[in-house]
């Protein structure tokens, strides 16, 4: 006698991460899993972003040192996993970032002033979601996963053409949060796909004391879903890779984890010490994988790219930092009556009370 | 079988709450006569609080198609304690269904769902098992339009039956208001007779806000003539449900039946007690519970709760701000001893009494 259970349906990631354009610019010959590199046009874009993004993470991080912003964890040498993954989003897809991922809601549109206002300290979050459809950037790790998961089910029950992407990092990948959206998403089969960048560290937690797991994406077999492993520097193969997870969401058959693996090439935020936790030979290794140059190496192979057009996108670079500088040395107009206005969308007479109290401190105190 | 057929309160409550089969000590009295029947309702019948709630989720499913209700068993079982019997087969399980066991996934994914247009009504199984959501609702729930400047608001009900009082073992009995009125952005009710428990759910599925709707498990199965669709005093007032001149007792959810019967047992010794059932918790009801404070210038509290940092510490600290001039004496809290909830053989001693609110009562000095 048998129990009677499935026996088939299960597949675990390949091992080898899915790459199209090596280190060395050079097409790869490993396996992509049936994913088709982008065209140049594609990629020629991608770069592009790639290159804004790099630029617009080390003015920040400059601004941020200079004292013009609380804080700021950069998400520089990840630029690949950030414009390769939002890029692929339909406009109508919605967005579900973490900290990290300033870079992907520039991608998205946001304009620069509102991504940064939550590290101005301006307020918790300075635009409109429902503007970019991008939801506010999560701080509590892992909690996003799960808006991320019933926003695509409530677009899967009204029948709309829409899919969602999150954001997770490696650390994050430990909370239970994370499991329970893996869960949910791939019980209720919502169109959902979760970009895990693998960049090695939780803060100062290296990878090896956060799982001991293979890989990341192997998890995505325990709940019934696909998995995949991608070069998360390869920006072709993270394109691609979340392109294809996004059709098949859209097309009924569920959510993707796509674990993208990458390096953080900045300190976590501009407050820790990263030298404390690795050093520097690690630091210089991962230079080799970088993003960017590989890209613009195969580009000008296959003759998509030219000096002048890398000169373009240089100062088109330049002209970005400027307006972020701009943006950043304009003194943020803050309201504290402002702190009242938006609790409930029910006004409390307590809370009018509270308000008065203020402003009587702020009548006392001469403000306008 | 159903709540609707049953006459007996102590079968009932065995037989309905699978989880704590020992339950024995459930009330069927009847309920103080606040409630007001439209003109042209149905012919009133013998309505318990269980078939209350269930009616205004039924009415709330068929009145708006964005109202969605999920959670653990709520499908095909109707919950365990029978609050969403029978909503799966009449709207499909498209709009009722269960989810997978992970309460902060129900919230999280309640978020998502929320911010794509939808109005979840989510169900915690017992108010022990909210706090795996204690995360998603303090951090996202409670702040979402806040954070947002109002862009994102969150319509969200959190069904929780609480407290104790029904013979539950370890876990099943928890009294946690004070964690959720003490989180701003939430609103958070609870009824105490079957009138307002329909009243008060249809409001809260309603309402812009997120709302944390707190179902008192002992007042289950207590029964009251009305006809459905009925409506009550709106939701954020407290309500005056008998009048006196000498004291005020304060209570909300499993405890106002312990007022009423103090008052009762006060009256035997010649004290007009008046009582106020507090309905909503956040916002406070200042205005009546002050009114009420000021012309009997005695007041109590009753909550199952522990006192310490409980919500009857709030209570006694509002009202002496604003009422002192008018009291003859210190406001008292008549709470749960500040012990874990205890075994179901040692409950009666940690509920707060009749007796043990008349000893309160008495402790004033009368001279004043
Ligand atoms: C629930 C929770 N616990 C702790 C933190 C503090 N924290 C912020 S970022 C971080 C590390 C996260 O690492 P990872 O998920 O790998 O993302 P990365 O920062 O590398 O992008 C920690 C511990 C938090 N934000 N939320
Ligand atoms: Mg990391």
């Amino acid at each position: 006698m048998t129990i009677d259970v499935p026996t088939t349906g299960r597949s675990l990631p390949q091992l080898q991460p899915i790459s199209f354009i090596g280190a060395d610019g050079r097409l790869t010959d490993t396996p992509t899993e049936g994913l088709r590199i982008p065209s140049d046009a594609t990629l020629t874009g991608l770069y592009r972003q790639m290159v804004l993004v790099r630029r617009f993470e080390a003015q920040v991080t400059h601004l941020t040192r200079q004292g013009r912003l609380a804080t700021y964890p950069s998400a520089a040498g990840q630029e690949a996993a950030e414009v390769g993954a939002t890029t692929a989003l339909a406009p109508n897809d919605w967005l579900f970032p973490t900290y990290r991922d300033s870079a992907a809601l520039l991608t998205r549109g946001v304009p620069v002033a509102e991504i940064l206002a939550a590290f101005r300290g301006d307020w918790h979050c300075g635009f409109d979601p429902h503007e970019y459809h991008a939801s506010p950037a999560a701080t509590p790790l892992a909690t996003q996963t799960l808006h991320a998961t019933g926003f695509a089910m409530a677009a899967k029950l009204k029948g709309e053409d829409a899919a969602t992407l999150t954001f997770l990092g490696d650390g994050a990948s430990s909370e239970g949060d994370t499991h329970e959206a893996f869960n949910f998403a791939s019980v209720w089969q919502t169109p959902t796909v979760f970009v895990l960048q693998n960049n090695q560290y939780a803060i100062s937690t290296p990878l090896r004391e956060q799982t001991n797991a293979t890989m990341l994406a192997d998890r995505a077999a325990g709940y019934g879903m696909p998995g995949l492993r991608v070069d998360g520097n390869d920006v072709a193969a993270v394109f691609a890779a979340v392109a294809a997870a996004l059709a098949r969401g859209r097309n009924g058959d569920g959510p993707t984890l796509i674990e993208c693996l990458t390096y953080r090439m900045e300190s976590h935020t501009n407050s820790d010490d990263p030298t404390k936790y690795r050093d520097a030979e690690e630091v210089e290794h991962w230079k080799q994988f970088d993003p960017i140059d590989r890209l613009e190496r195969y580009l000008r192979q296959t003759g998509a790219l030219d000096d002048s057009t890398v000169a373009e996108v240089a100062e088109a670079a330049e002209t970005l930092a400027a307006s972020v500088r701009d943006a950043m040395n304009q003194e943020a107009e803050v309201d504290p009556r402002e702190l009242f206005a938006h609790v409930y969308a029910t006004p409390r007479a307590a809370l009018a009370e509270e308000q008065q109290v203020l402003e009587a401190e702020l009548a006392a105190a001469g403000h306008a | 079988m159903s709540v609707e057929t049953g006459t007996d309160p102590v079968t009932d409550s065995t037989e309905v709450n699978d989880e704590t089969a020992t339950a024995a000590s459930a009330k069927g009295d009847t309920a103080p006569g606040t409630a007001r029947a439209p003109d042209a309702g149905p012919a009133p019948s013998s309505v318990t609080m269980t078939k209350a709630l269930n009616h205004a989720l039924r009415d709330s499913l068929a009145d708006d198609d964005t109202v969605l209700v999920f959670g653990e068993d709520v499908g095909r079982l109707g919950g365990v304690f029978r609050v969403t019997e029978g909503l799966r087969a009449e709207f499909g399980s498209n709009r009722v269904w269960d989810s997978p066991l992970a309460e902060s996934g129900i919230i999280g994914t309640a978020i998502g769902m929320a911010m794509n247009g939808m109005r979840p009504v989510v169900e915690m199984q017992f108010d022990a098992y909210a706090y795996p959501a204690f995360e998603q609702i303090v951090s996202h729930v409670a702040k979402m339009r806040n954070r947002t400047k109002g862009r994102v608001s969150l319509p969200i009900t959190i069904r929780i039956p609480y407290a104790g009082d029904i013979g539950g073992v370890e876990h099943h009995s928890d009294s946690s208001e004070a964690y959720w009125t003490s989180t701003p952005g939430l609103t958070v009710i609870t009824p105490s007779n079957p009138a307002d428990a329909y009243s008060l759910l249809r409001e809260s599925i309603a309402s812009d806000d997120p709302v944390v709707f707190m179902e008192p498990k002992s007042r289950y199965w207590m029964k009251e003539t009305l006809s459905l669709p009925v409506s009550t005093a709106p939701m954020n007032r407290a309500q005056v449900i008998r009048e006196g001149t000498d004291a005020t007792l304060l209570a909300y959810g499993p405890t106002v039946r312990t007022a009423l019967d103090s008052a009762e047992a006060g009256a035997e010794h010649g004290l007009s007690i008046e009582v106020i059932d507090l309905r909503t918790l956040s916002p406070f009801d200042d205005e009546t519970v002050s009114e009420s404070v000021r012309k009997t210038s005695r007041a109590a509290i009753i909550h199952e709760a522990a006192q310490f940092g409980g919500y009857g510490a709030e209570v006694a600290a509002r009202l002496t701000e604003r009422n002192f001039p008018y009291l003859s004496a210190p406001i008292l809290r008549v709470a749960g001893f500040d012990v874990p909830y205890p075994s179901p053989k040692l409950e009666e001693f940690y509920l707060p009494t009749v007796e043990r609110v008349l000893d309160a009562l008495e402790s004033w000095d009368w001279e004043l």
